[in-house]
């Protein structure tokens, strides 16, 4: 019975999926490009094995972005900060990191320690807004993107840059090598071939640990409840104020690691061409993997796929803003089908009661 | 006599519903006809597809006696067909007048004629003998007179038919009279109305004729003056009426809800409700009666935790409970059933063992030690209050939002009643659910109480309140105005403590 909701559900992607290929190949014929020429080379080019490895790294800051979303998503926050919230927590943890060293493992959860604690913090400073002085999260943590970048650029140039630099641009001090996490390229034994983040084995359990914390433990069915109901949520005991500032914290939390696979795994320093906007894209990938572990990981990676392939369009003289249009296509119509589906199921089990009150 | 409606062989199945088979009635012009039935019977069904809101899978409809194809209620009401819902469709914010007329007009940009619309109202409101202040704000009026607006306004659309969707619900027995008096004028002038109830002794004091519906069948249509309560309601039910069984136990002398003094103001420095003292002993039920909006509401959910107070005690078995959050007090052995199971009890889009959770997340039962819900005696329990309440529903997989009325209230009162608490809180236990459900879950509340359960019961149902409390307490204005014996109360005597007409 759950089985046969379950399989209906995953029809909603899929038809997204064509429907915004088609699209896609509608606009692809009116500026005069083949669309199946286009999507060969783009699949062609994506399924490589140098794209796979760069799919991968691209999919996990994507990943951990969307988990640090959906945390707030499932109680019906919308913590659109994760940018700011990442960037933040990466920068301090960049340049602290490289201020000493020690045995790798401690260094390296040091460091991700130093993230996380400084992005919950600042994204607590929305849920304290929220709880104390009603303002909404969505306008209080997009003000403090702003302010986050301003604080950035600020402390880059003065106190964070590395010092007696010969480099023109502002940017922290190398991590000592105790501090860059290892590419899992051995473990795979791949060769020939650009790095393999480590921090792939962290965005693994980081999945895992959400799962866990969300469907599994009472803080999360908490969540859950207040996100579907918070009127009964209130009724059934729980301190709304208490749970907005503790879901606050945690998807902070988990925004502190967006930024660390490239950090650890390829950058070793916060320079000023740093990867942003991982926290808006998150927002989409948690979208179309509706808050779901697994949905979110094949989300990411199809995400990683779409920019990945997009590369080679312009050497063949199809604009790769092509790519951007299709991200856009699938979310607005998955998000779309996702509520047409639902509203099948639970008419489906309307039926299904209704028969077993005829009996 | 001339028909005013004519319903033939109408049928309507929604996916695995059959919500009207083969349903025929004839309504004589001029009329009052009434149209029990349990929830679910198929009432509404019946009253959407006349006002034009469903179509029906086949039937036909004559409207005074011409084929009636209605696609929208904008055609229902071209025939003269009015409706006045159970809730009242007004902008609170807006006159009378601005509501009789809102949406009249098309939607230009010019000067609104209000006095040619208030003579024209005035003529209406005149030849129906309805009275009402136009110049008056919807916020300053009763339950009442909010429904005598309904009922101008569809009489200024020239409506000829009526239909009255569960109109007592909302009134006390005052405002009932007064409607009744209202709907008596209105049939004298020649309006036909159609009344929608499953209050049967108000349907035998309307009514001429009387249309009884069950699980989407039309079981008969009898004339008022030859049929009984009991042939009615046993035709509405298919069954005869249980009867509630004496009470074995007598109420304790120990005290386990204690209020003391209670007072809340609001932020605007209202009157919320002041110097509230009661006592709830053990194994007795007090019965909350009050108009809503008249600070009852507010008192029961502040002994929760959940509305503020300024000043008073709140005593939970010798302990004063006012500092604690609304979790411990739910964990300490009081139980809550809201008056709304679907926006304060149930989360409707979870499955029914999530929903035995709610409320006790951090008991041992439901919580491990590392943090996690246990799912397994969630879902033991559920099965547990299913077999128990006769919930009917394929499995405890499936969506509160599935069932029926009835049975989510069922659910929700296993819920609460689970674990042997020592207060349960019990806020309009039945509105709005079948006989059958009903019954269900007085039993099993008088069964708790002898086996020395504490209830604090509020309903606007009097007749629930009288037979079910011990003593009646009411509240008028925010404040505790009289105690009653449940045994020596009449719903009219009660109607007049809750109306502030007696003293």
């Amino acid at each position: 019975m759950k089985m046969r909701f379950r399989v209906i559900s995953l029809s909603a992607p899929i038809i997204a999926l064509t429907i915004s290929f088609g699209l896609s190949s509608l606009i692809l014929l009116v500026i005069g490009k083949d669309p199946y020429e286009t999507f060969r080379i783009m699949f062609e080019y994506g399924s490589t094995g140098k794209s796979i490895v760069s799919i991968i790294n691209r999919s996990i800051p994507l990943y951990i972005s969307a988990i640090a979303v959906a945390v707030g998503f499932k109680m019906g926050l919308f913590n659109i900060g994760v940018e700011g919230q990442y960037l933040m927590g990466t920068l301090v943890a960049a340049y602290i990191g490289a201020q000493f060293s020690i045995v790798t493992p401690i260094h390296i959860l040091f460091i991700i320690i130093v993230a996380v604690v400084v992005s919950s913090m600042w994204a607590a400073i929305a849920g304290y807004l929220k709880v104390e002085k009603g303002i909404h999260e969505v306008i209080s943590t997009i003000m403090l993107n702003y302010i986050g970048t301003g604080l950035i650029a600020y402390s880059l140039t003065t106190l964070f840059d590395e010092p007696n630099s010969n480099y023109d641009l502002p940017r922290t001090a190398e991590l000592p090598e105790t501090g860059k996490m290892p590419s899992l390229n051995k473990f795979f034994n791949i060769e020939d071939l650009q790095d393999l983040h480590g921090f792939l084995a962290v965005a693994i359990l980081v999945g895992i640990l959400y799962y866990w914390l969300v469907w599994k433990t009472t803080l999360g069915f908490d969540l859950r409840i207040t996100g579907s109901n918070p009127i009964a949520a209130k009724f059934s005991g729980i301190n709304p104020k208490r749970l907005v500032v503790i879901a606050m914290i945690v998807s902070g939390a988990f925004a502190g690691l967006v930024g660390l696979a490239p950090l650890l795994g390829y950058f070793h320093r916060y320079t000023i061409d740093f990867p942003t906007g991982l926290g808006f894209a998150g927002i989409g990938v948690a979208l179309l993997g509706r808050n779901h572990p697994f949905g979110m990981a094949v989300g990411a990676l199809l995400f990683a796929f779409l920019q990945r392939s997009a590369q080679i369009l312009d050497l063949n003289d199809v604009p790769k803003e092509i790519e951007k249009m299709m991200q856009a296509f699938i979310l607005l119509i998955v998000v779309v089908f996702y509520e047409v589906i639902r509203r099948f199921i639970v008419k489906q089990q309307i039926k299904d009661a209704s028969k077993r009150t005829d009996e | 006599m001339n028909l005013a409606i004519e319903i033939e062989n109408i049928t309507k199945t929604y996916p695995g519903v059959l919500a009207n088979s083969d349903v025929s009635i004839s309504v004589n012009s001029g009329s009052i006809h009434a149209i029990v039935g349990e929830n679910g019977a198929g009432k509404s069904t019946l009253m959407k597809i006349l006002y034009g809101m469903i179509k029906p899978d086949s039937g036909s409809i004559q409207i005074f006696e011409s084929n009636a194809n209605m696609s929208s209620p904008k055609d229902a009401i071209n025939l003269g067909i009015g409706m006045v819902h159970q809730h009242f469709m007004l902008a609170k914010n807006l006159t009378v007048l601005e509501n009789i007329i809102l949406g009249i007009d098309k939607p230009l940009l010019k000067n609104i004629k209000l006095s040619k619309y208030k003579s024209e109202i005035k003529k209406v409101m005149d030849l129906y003998s309805l009275n009402i202040n136009l110049n008056q704000y919807i916020d300053e009026l009763s339950v009442g007179e909010k429904q005598r607006v309904e009922i101008i306004k569809v009489l200024y659309r020239g409506a000829k038919i009526l239909i009255l969707d569960e109109p007592t619900a909302v009134l006390v027995p005052q405002e009932v009279k007064e409607l009744f008096k209202n709907l008596k004028e209105l049939k004298d002038k020649g309006v036909t109305i159609l009344f929608i109830s499953h209050k049967l002794d108000e349907v035998l004091e309307i009514a001429d004729e009387i249309s009884v519906m069950r699980s989407g069948q039309m079981i008969d249509t009898v004339m008022n003056n030859n049929v009984s309560k009991i042939q009615l309601a046993e035709m509405m039910i298919g069954k005869s009426l249980p009867t509630p069984p004496p009470r074995i136990t007598s109420s304790e002398d120990e005290e386990v809800l204690s209020i003391n003094n209670l007072s809340s103001i609001d932020e605007d420095g209202r009157t919320v409700f002041k110097n509230i003292t009661f006592k709830v002993h053990k194994s007795e039920i007090l019965g909350i009666a009050g108009v809503e909006g008249n600070g009852q509401k507010e008192v029961v959910e502040s002994i929760i935790g959940i509305h503020p107070l300024d000043t008073g005690e709140v005593v939970f078995r010798g302990e004063d409970i006012k500092k604690q959050s609304t979790r411990e007090r739910l964990e300490s052995g009081i139980s809550f059933i809201p008056e709304d199971r679907q926006l304060q009890a149930m989360i409707m889009d979870m499955n029914l063992t999530n929903n035995v959770i709610i409320g006790r997340q951090n008991i041992e039962k439901y919580k491990s030690s590392l943090g996690t819900v246990k799912t397994r005696n969630a879902a033991k329990e559920s099965e547990k209050i299913i077999s128990s309440f006769e919930v009917k529903t394929p499995s405890t997989n499936t969506l509160a939002t599935a069932l029926s009325g009835g049975n989510q209230q069922k659910f929700v009162v296993g819920r609460e009643l689970e674990d042997n608490p020592s207060l349960l809180i019990a806020s309009q236990p039945t509105r709005g659910i079948d006989i059958g459900a009903q019954s269900l879950i007085w039993e099993k509340l008088r069964n708790s109480r002898d086996e020395g359960l504490s209830v604090l019961l509020i309903s606007a149902d009097l007749e629930e309140l009288i037979g079910l409390s011990d003593r009646i307490i009411v509240f008028y204005q925010g404040k505790l105005v009289k105690e009653l014996d449940a045994d020596k109360v009449s719903p009219e005597d009660l109607g007049g403590y809750m109306t502030g007409l007696k003293k």
